[in-house]
This record gives structure tokens, sequence and C-alpha cells, in this order.
């Protein structure tokens, strides 16, 4: 089994990137010039928590490598991000509803990290659990928005549903990394969330009129490398630069 | 215990406090409350820097600049940055507050945290005073702000968003 604390900051750092760059690829799509800003303002959050994340990764690991080689120079089963942030960004409902799904776990995961016995992950927990609290209020209002809006918005937010919800019980998930943290006081139990994110997205779907699905088969693979089609083409344009011209700077 | 007041510090930390923030020129680091502390050993300047959000672009252009400072007026300088406790928009100086207004920023509401996931803050227009405002994207120029218009007025501004 790899180093404990190392595994558990590459996850959680390769969510935060992941996730990030996803939110970058809306820049200059974005079906209005508020949502244009939004979401690269949200991916920025979140490629700024990965940062810290690797960084620490980095030093925990102790090899020499620094932020820059953890998330530009993994191969893809290297990486150990969940199956819902590499998904696609489809449309614009379910990059919200994505985005929803996310926020709503790490929301009191970040909550219950800032009493962390790691100070450097206290620290990180304090900062981002105010910004996640924005982008769960972002993407629920749309949410929201959408799923009682136009007869077409509500079918698309009722298909994204359909197409995300099977991803979601993997952020629930636990194993002997994540025992490993909670027995050191590093970080909470994945699972000790489900209640916080249950009531969250009650409150959402309720007032946005959706149903949330039976999940027929539930996904998961992504903290054992196993990942869909979706994130190899993610890091070949993410990693490119690093790729072609190693150690390039400006 | 006798405080000693120490010239050396004192002159370090003006050089430092001086630093404009790069997006928001018309208030310094120290009325933003990022500036958290210089100390001075052996001619060596140390700065603690905070950053605002954790992705905030301006983090390595502040440090810098604030590093350039210290080194015009005469130290060697180091920076350090310190991400706990948080920054909070509590920090920002009453006189940092103030500037910001006067620039067209709606200042941050006092006391963070506070109110629930849902709740709507109330904001006051930065050019004419009225309440009566409505919220155009939550998200404005910088991660730092979003984005207002005042329904009495019609200016469009930016709202320090309270964190």
């Amino acid at each position: 089994m790899p180093a404990p604390l190392f595994e558990f900051l590459l996850r959680l750092a390769d969510d935060h990137l992941i996730l990030g760059h996803r939110l970058s690829e809306w820049c200059g799509h974005a079906p209005m010039l508020e949502e244009d800003l939004a979401m690269p303002n949200m991916g920025l959050d979140m490629i700024g928590q990965a940062r810290a994340l690797y960084a620490y990764a980095a030093e925990v690991e102790g090899k020499g490598r620094t932020e820059d080689d953890l998330a530009f120079l993994r191969a893809e089963r290297e990486y150990r991000n969940l199956l819902l942030v590499e998904r696609p960004n489809g449309d614009f409902a379910q990059t919200m509803l994505r985005q929803l799904y996310f926020a709503a776990f790490m929301r009191p995961y970040w909550e219950a990290m800032q009493t962390s016995s790691d100070a450097t992950l206290a620290g990180i927990a304090g900062k981002a659990v105010k910004e996640v609290t924005y982008h769960i209020r972002h993407a629920g209002e749309w949410v929201i928005r959408l799923g009682d809006g136009t007869e077409e918005s509500a079918d698309r937010m009722r298909a994204a549903v359909e197409e995300l919800a099977p991803y979601t019980g993997e952020l629930f998930e636990t194993d002997a990394i994540t025992d490993a943290m909670v027995s050191a006081g590093i970080a909470p139990g994945p699972a000790a969330m489900r209640t916080a994110w249950d009531s969250t997205i009650a409150e959402v779907f309720g007032q946005a009129l959706l149903d949330q699905p039976d999940i027929a088969y539930p996904q998961s693979g992504g903290r054992k490398g196993q990942h869909g089609e979706g994130l190899g083409h993610l890091l070949a344009d993410m990693q490119f630069l690093q790729r072609a011209h190693p150690g390039a700077t400006w | 215990m006798v405080a000693v007041l120490d010239l050396d510090q004192a002159r370090a930390y003006r050089a430092a406090a001086a630093v404009p923030d790069p997006e928001i020129p018309c208030v310094t680091v120290a009325d933003l409350g990022i500036l958290r502390s210089v100390d001075v050993v052996d001619g060596m300047a140390v700065a603690h820097v905070t950053p605002t959000y954790n992705g905030c672009p301006a983090v390595l252009a502040i440090e810098l600049a604030v590093e350039a400072a210290l080194r015009d007026a005469g130290f060697d300088a180091r920076i350090e940055r310190v991400i706990a406790p948080a920054w909070t928009t509590d920090w920002i100086t009453d006189e940092g507050r103030e500037k910001l207004r006067a620039y067209g920023i709606a200042p941050p509401v006092k006391g963070s945290g506070k109110g629930s996931l849902f709740a709507e803050v109330e904001v006051a227009c930065p050019k004419c005073g009225a309440d009566d405002t409505a919220k155009v994207s939550e998200f404005g120029s910088t991660a730092c702000k979003a984005h207002y218009r005042c329904n009495v007025c019609a200016e469009p501004f930016d709202y320090f968003k309270c964190i």
C-alpha cells in the first residue's frame, strides 16, 4: 500500500484539478457573459485548492517531485480522482449538476477538516470551506432555475440527473486509506458526509422539482486509477505543453 | 516588561504596508489585511502575507511587490505565505472600506460567514448609497467580487464579497 497520507492528498488534489480543468473548458463558450466569468472563477478556486494540496503531497512524498510534476507528469492510470469530476461538461445543466453534487459533498468535508490533526490540511480547509460555499450556492441556484424553468430546461435537468446520479455513490466510498486518515484524525470519513449531502440535494431538488432516481448501476473505480474514456482526452489537453516542452516556463 | 520600539521593524512595516493591491490599486495590502506582520531579524525583513482566495492570481504579484518594496527600503527580504487562520473580509480596515467605496466598489458586509446557504445580503450602492440593488452575477471581474446593479441610479458596480 502506498503511504496513506500521500495517496490521500493525491486523491483530493486530483478531484480538484480535474474538475477545475473541466470548468475552465467553458471559458469563452458559456451561455452568457456572467457564466463565462463564474465558471472559470470557480475553476480558479479549485485549481488553487489543488495546488496547495499537490505542494503538500510533494513535500510529504519527499522524493523531490514538485506540484507541477504531480499535475502534469502522471499518466491517466495514476490519477486518483472520482469519476464524477472527470465526466464531460455536456450541456450547462450537466455542468451545474456535477458541480452541485461535488460541492454538496466538499462543503461538510472541508468544514470537518478544519479541525484536522494535520495543521496544513486544517489551514487549506479553512480557506476552501469559504470558497465551496459560493460554488454550492451558485450551482444550486442554477439547478433550481433550470429544473423549475421551461419545458426544455427541465428536460435537460432531468437528463443530467439520469446521466450523473450513478457517479455519486463513489463520493462516499471508504477503504484502507480513508480509514487510516480517520483513525489518525487527519480527515473525516467520506461516508459521514452522507446525511449532509442528502439534505442539501433534497433541499435543492425539492425546489427544482427533480426526483432522485434509483441507481441501478453505480459507477466507481477512479480511486484505483480506473477511469472513463474522457480523462485521457482531458489530460492530453492539460498536459500537452509540459509533455511537448518538458520544463517549459514563462 | 518594557516595550522596545524597534525602528527597523516599524520602517519595514511601513514600506511593505504601502504596497497597493495590483487588482484594486486604491487600497494597500495593509488596508486589505493581507499583510499580517513584518519581522526584522539581523537586517532580514520577513513579511507574512496571506492570500485572499486559494486560487487568487494576484498572490504572486503581491508577494513580489512586497519583497521589492522591502528591498527598496534597504532590507534583505523574504516572504512567508500564511494560510491559517484563513483570511476574512472582516480584516479589511475601516479606512480600506472607505477607499473601496470611493473607488466605486461596495465594501463587504461585516460579520463573515453569517447567514444560511441561500441567504441574500443587502448591498448599498457605492455611488448613491441606495439599498435597492440587485445581484447581476455571483462572480465578478475577480474571484473576490460579485457584480451588482443599483435599481435607483442604475449604476453597475462590483461588490467585494464577504467571506
